[in-house]
């Protein structure tokens, strides 16, 4: 993984640029309510996970209190303050996508990948995570890389998928 | 055919981008309201319509409108609600998709109508190529002059913004949406006072679901008592329902309120009938938080007479023997489902999602996901039922948020109507393991594990 690699914590200019709009949305006094925006770009920009020096980096950016910044980071599940792999795998566990087989997918990407949900893989390259609903009933199962959604899953469908994004090297993100 | 309201345009080629939903008719609302049309007589329209909630509470969007306050001096918001997470529902992301300018049209026609200058979108963040559609489409709005300054030459300047969440179902809850909004935590707020009065930045606030607002815009182009002319009694207009588990068409439906259950399951402008015509077991009409029903009363009331897809219906007989409309997330279980099974992935889901501020809510969720996952694993006794039933009764109304309630209720409908299946996984024992507690679809093999 990426921990060790030390790196200066700083967006360049061009992301600082998209930092600064969003911060001009909001009232005079109200750029708090930026942070949530700004934490999603700060994880997509230093390797998927919030640090403590990121969330601090974060703090400085709003000109508020380190603390402020945990505390919302923790609340929200698409905020991962531990390491995760390259590409994090989401599949979808609740009500519907079960009834269609969730379970099933979930097993066997834990069989193809060597790894049981919440574990990344030795070569770093994928996280599984299970998570609630998604808003993809009518597509179940499903699972989400990034800001993309799979749909309609089946088991070669996720073999494909999986192949495919070992050897493209491919890097999940939102933003 | 039923009458399409929202969604009469949506296979329309190109209809995401502003040209087409012009031709379309598009912005015809806009236009209509702000050169013909007051503030007042537009809230008037929608109290005439009868338009509901259509988020889950099902409250009158007129009332909650005429609720705002108004001083002088003080900016006032308007605020969707697009963070829809309850499982089951997945019919504003399909709208917001398909046409995100019914969307923007309808944020605009409501802010003048309650004198907002400011609106947001809320988006749950796992839909964020979603909130990339509506970005995209507000750009071109602004680009047309139906967003900024002096919109139409009306004089009225209006800013509308999409802003992400980041993973959290307590933020449907309008307070906490508000404080997430605000950056924060999403712990909802302690009511009164309500967000028509103190909201956003404490500031007088509207917050209304994704379809609530899009259907301000045919109120306002076809008038109030054209919207309250379609449907059945007090649930006026149409609906969009998401329907999703054991049926051959999965898919949002728009219908009109009133539309026989039975119906919108077998018909095959529907649902088109159960996966490989096995047995309806269960349903649960109006997303997980909503009472689940067997076969026999969700096609029929406890009376005997068919049951209907409307809020008057779906809830008639109470918790004995109804259930609630709620979001429109109908979720369809065939003969091989375990009701147990479903439940837990509902316990654990709302144990997953409590904000922590309740003890009843924070230690009662999890309580309760570990004994049915006791009960599952062939270790349950018949105790643990009646301690299951005495949980969920201590955790309804006993909360800040409607999340404790959301919580007791599939909990409690489950035992009311399944308690015998209940009774089989505890009677079972470890033998239970080898039962399937789920049915595999869509051709997947059989799991290669053991």
């Amino acid at each position: 993984m990426h921990t060790d690699q030390k790196r200066d914590i700083r967006f360049d200019e061009q992301t600082m640029e998209t930092v600064r709009k969003i911060i001009k949305r909001y009232p005079e006094g109200k750029h708090k309510s930026a942070l949530i925006p700004i934490l999603h770009i700060a994880q997509a920009e230093f390797d998927g996970w919030l640090s403590p020096e990121v969330m601090d980096y974060v703090a400085e950016i709003l000109n508020i209190q380190s603390i402020e910044v945990y505390e919302v980071a923790s609340f929200y599940s698409m905020f991962n303050l531990k390491p995760v792999g390259k590409c994090l795998i989401e599949v979808c566990r609740t009500s519907s996508c079960w009834l269609r087989g969730a379970e099933d997918v979930v097993r066997h990407i834990e069989k193809k990948l060597h790894i049981s949900v919440g574990e990344t893989t030795s070569d770093g390259m994928f996280t599984l995570k299970t998570v609630e609903c998604l808003g993809s009933c009518g597509t179940a199962p499903m699972m989400q890389v990034g800001a993309d959604y799979y749909e309609n899953l089946t088991l070669d469908k996720v073999d494909e998928l999986l192949d495919q994004w070992k050897s493209e090297g491919k890097r999940s993100r939102y933003c | 055919m039923g009458k399409k309201l929202l969604l009469e345009h949506v296979d329309v080629p190109g209809i995401n981008t502003l040209s087409v939903y012009r031709q379309k008719g598009g912005y015809r609302a806009l236009e209509k309201a702000l050169r013909t049309m007051t503030p007042e007589a537009i809230v008037e329209e929608v109290k005439v319509s009868g338009l509901r909630g259509r988020g889950g509470a099902g409250f009158p969007t007129g009332m909650k409108w005429s609720f705002l306050a108004k001083p002088e001096g003080v900016p006032r918001y308007v605020v969707c609600n697009a963070d829809e997470s309850e499982p089951g529902t997945f019919k504003d992301r399909y709208l917001m998709e398909k046409i995100p300018h019914l969307l923007i049209e309808g944020m605009i026609v409501s802010s003048f109508a309650l004198g907002a200058k400011t609106s947001f979108i809320y988006i749950r963040g796992e839909y964020f190529y979603v909130a990339r559609i509506l970005e995209a489409a507000i750009a071109e709005a602004y680009e047309a002059g139906l967003l900024g300054k002096n919109i139409l030459n009306s004089g009225f300047d209006h800013d509308c913004y999409v802003q992400i969440g980041a993973g959290a179902y307590i933020c449907g809850e309008e307070t906490a949406l508000l404080e997430s909004l605000e950056g924060k935590r999403g712990n909802p707020r302690i009511k009164p006072p309500f967000p028509a009065v103190a909201g956003l930045y404490s500031c007088p606030t509207v917050v209304n679901n994704v379809e609530t607002i899009a259907a301000v815009v045919p109120i306002v182009n076809d008038g109030g008592a054209a919207y309250a002319a379609v449907g059945i009694g007090k649930s006026t207009g149409t609906k969009l329902i998401s329907a999703s588990g054991h049926i051959k068409k999965p898919g949002v439906y728009e219908i009109e309120l009133g539309v026989p259950v039975e119906e919108f399951i077998y018909s095959d402008e529907y649902c088109g009938g159960i996966l490989g015509d096995r047995k309806l077991k269960a349903v649960v009409a109006g997303g997980s938080s909503v009472p689940i029903l067997p076969a026999d009363l969700i096609l029929k009331t406890a009376a005997g007479e068919p049951r209907l897809m409307s809020y008057e219906s779906l809830a008639d007989g109470g918790f004995a023997s109804g259930t609630m409309l709620g979001s429109g997330g109908f979720i369809v279980m065939d003969e091989t489902s375990s009701i147990v099974k479903n439940l837990y992935t509902f316990t654990r889901f709302y144990h997953h999602e409590s904000c922590g501020q309740c003890s009843p809510c924070r230690e009662g969720t999890g309580w309760m996901e570990k004994i049915l996952h006791r009960i599952l694993d062939g270790d349950g006794t018949m105790k643990d039922i009646d301690l299951l039933w005495d949980i969920q009764s201590k955790i309804e109304g006993k909360t800040i948020c409607p999340l404790g309630d959301a919580a007791a209720w599939p909990v409690a409908s489950a035992i009311r109507h399944f308690r015998a299946e209940f009774e089989e996984y505890v009677r079972k024992g470890h033998s239970i393991k080898d039962v399937k507690h789920y049915y595999t679809t869509q051709g997947l093999p059989e799991p290669a594990y053991s």
